[in-house]
């Protein structure tokens, strides 16, 4: 069990007012809140260490480069990747499935492939496919949703095939908050042949994460979702992989020997980090890793699947209320999206703003899903580690408050 | 909350909850779709006009209170009027939303336009009432170029 109270402590920014109430910040889906850890971490390395990384002869470089190295261990260690020189970093968790997209799927789709992703990916997750198959004439495929928001895995059985070259699928949705079984899928891709990405955006944050379990081939995630600071991202592979890619941006650091007519590529993973990298966020990244890792990813599943459960629970006494996904809690992720009829989710993200509480509202950058769901948008809260029952119990409140408010006036 | 007084006021809810001139207009001289994307609001605007007058105005909205409130609004003020009339309404309207001053004087004729005065003070929601009438200022372009038959889509930026 986690002690909450303690650690919002470590969360300056949940002291803050909005319009004179307490911040009650429910846009963890969108970028999650940062302990001071990851804070000072930045601070110090600006204020003591800063130089440039690799090559540096010099105390303050052998510093920096040290600081940014052993992230790299941590990472792997978090994620359960064997070797640190699969993990590279990268700008967020879209760079990453654009370098592989740009890299791996140039030299390996051919016209007439099959990619396969679902009804529910994040655009980050579905642009990069689109480009790709329009330009190597592949096709695209999707894997469709169960009436209860699940990914339905008799259409993956149906989709999947000997064709199929990639599965490209989120870990959890960053609209229904449901789960994927990724091992499952696993399975079946690689049955056929196929390469399977996780894009772990939403995942990695709120679920213990283990590449080998999952029997992943790519893993992508961002450091802002998961109390690091933004500018950050993950690639992991496995490594016969990265080594078979070409170099993603070329420059500075990615080479091995340079003449004026050709080059030859650093090793891994620095062949795709081209230019001075993100040192200092890098870092804060580092610290968010130790903070995590130190309470436990179990321990923050639990609290979410307890504050998830609550939430559900508490949203069916609204009137007029319209939850979109899995209603059982173990099956999904604290986010849940929702709709309350006669109010658009723009003017109850207004609404609830004026009690100081956070909520998303829009499209969530999943529009073909919400052309599925046959709605122009949903408001979105999304939970973490340092979100109370009392929180949601202000979230319920404020919503009763928004239905009198944009209902009754009109109506009366 | 502050904002039953301010921003959602009784006028914007009536025409949230009953637009007028909502629908679609058959055979209209200039169909024109407008999206924001980053809150996902959009409209489609319908109008027939001659070279004088813009006679018949019809909106189908999917939007937000402000957005839908701001259409609806918008279809009344400019209805049968002249295109000389419409561009001065738009530049009123616009004039009010966008400048820093809060001293736009409204015609009574205009006067249903006060309630959008609120929404000054949300900049993240000007847009959502700038849409409607960005998205005919871009049709009217349309209609004076003579190009009245292309697809067209105005993006809120």
């Amino acid at each position: 069990m986690m002690n909450i109270e303690k650690i919002r402590q470590d969360f300056p920014i949940l002291d803050r007012k909005i319009n004179g109430h307490k911040l009650v910040y429910l846009d963890n889906a969108a970028t999650s809140q940062k302990p001071n850890s990851v804070i000072n971490a930045i601070s110090d390395y600006y204020k003591n260490n800063n130089a440039n990384i690799h090559r540096g002869i010099h105390t303050l470089s052998e510093e920096a480069t040290t600081a940014y190295e052993d992230v790299r261990d941590k990472v792997a260690a978090f994620i359960g990747a064997k070797e640190t020189k699969s993990i590279v970093f990268t700008r967020n968790a879209t760079e990453a499935i654009n370098l592989v997209a740009q890299t791996w799927g140039k030299t390996n789709i051919l016209p007439g492939d099959e990619i396969v992703i679902s009804a529910m990916e994040h655009h980050s997750n579905l642009i990069p496919w689109q480009w790709l198959a329009q330009e190597r004439q592949a096709k695209l495929r999707f894997i469709e949703l169960t009436p209860d928001g699940l990914l339905d895995m008799e259409s993956a059985k149906s989709v999947i095939n000997d064709k199929t070259k990639l599965v490209a699928i989120t870990q959890m949705s960053n609209v229904l908050g449901t789960i994927t079984p990724i091992t499952e899928l696993s399975k079946l891709a690689h049955a056929h042949g196929a390469l399977l990405l996780v894009d772990g955006a939403q995942g990695v944050p709120h679920l213990p994460t283990n590449v080998e379990e999952m029997g992943a081939d790519f893993l992508v995630f961002s450091f802002h979702k998961l109390l690091g600071p933004t500018g950050v991202g993950i690639l992991w592979a496995r490594p016969e992989l990265l080594e078979a890619m070409p170099p993603f941006l070329g420059g500075g650091d990615m080479i091995a020997s340079v003449w004026r007519d050709k080059a030859t590529f650093n090793e891994l993973p620095w062949k795709f980090e081209a230019g001075t990298p993100n040192i200092a966020d890098v870092i804060g990244a580092g610290a968010a890793i130790d903070y995590l890792m130190a309470l436990g990813m179990d321990n923050v599943r639990a609290h979410e699947i307890e504050l998830t459960d609550y939430a559900l629970k508490a949203f069916q006494t609204l009137d007029d209320v319209k939850i979109f996904g899995p209603m059982d809690a173990k099956l999904r992720g604290g986010v849940i999206s929702f709709a309350l009829d006669h109010i658009h989710p723009h003017d109850l993200g207004q609404i609830l703003n004026e009690s100081g509480i956070a909520i998303r509202a829009g499209h969530h950058c999943c529009q073909p899903l919400m052309r599925d769901l046959k709605v122009w948008g949903t408001a979105r809260a999304s939970f973490y580690l340092y979100n109370t029952k009392a929180e949601i119990d202000l979230l319920i409140e404020a919503l009763k408050e928004a239905n009198k408010v944009m209902g009754h006036v009109a109506y009366r | 909350m502050s904002l039953t007084d301010e921003l959602y006021r009784e006028t914007i809810l009536d025409h949230y909850h009953h637009p007028r001139n909502q629908g679609e207009l058959n055979n209209a001289t200039i169909k024109i779709e407008g999206v924001n994307p980053l809150c996902g609001d959009e409209i489609t605007l319908y109008f027939n006009a001659d070279d004088k007058t813009l006679s018949d105005v019809k909106i189908n909205s999917h939007g937000c209170s402000i957005n839908t409130a701001s259409g609806s609004i918008m279809t009344e003020c400019v209805k049968g009027q002249s295109l000389e009339n419409v561009k001065e309404v738009i530049n009123t309207f616009k004039t009010m939303m966008l400048s820093k001053e809060d001293n736009t004087e409204l015609s009574e004729e205009l006067e249903e336009l006060e309630c959008l005065r609120g929404v000054k003070k949300y900049p993240v929601r000007i847009k959502c009432a700038l849409l409607p009438w960005n998205t005919l200022q871009q049709g009217l372009e349309r209609l004076s170029s003579g190009k009245t038959d292309n697809q067209d889509q105005y993006v809120e930026k």
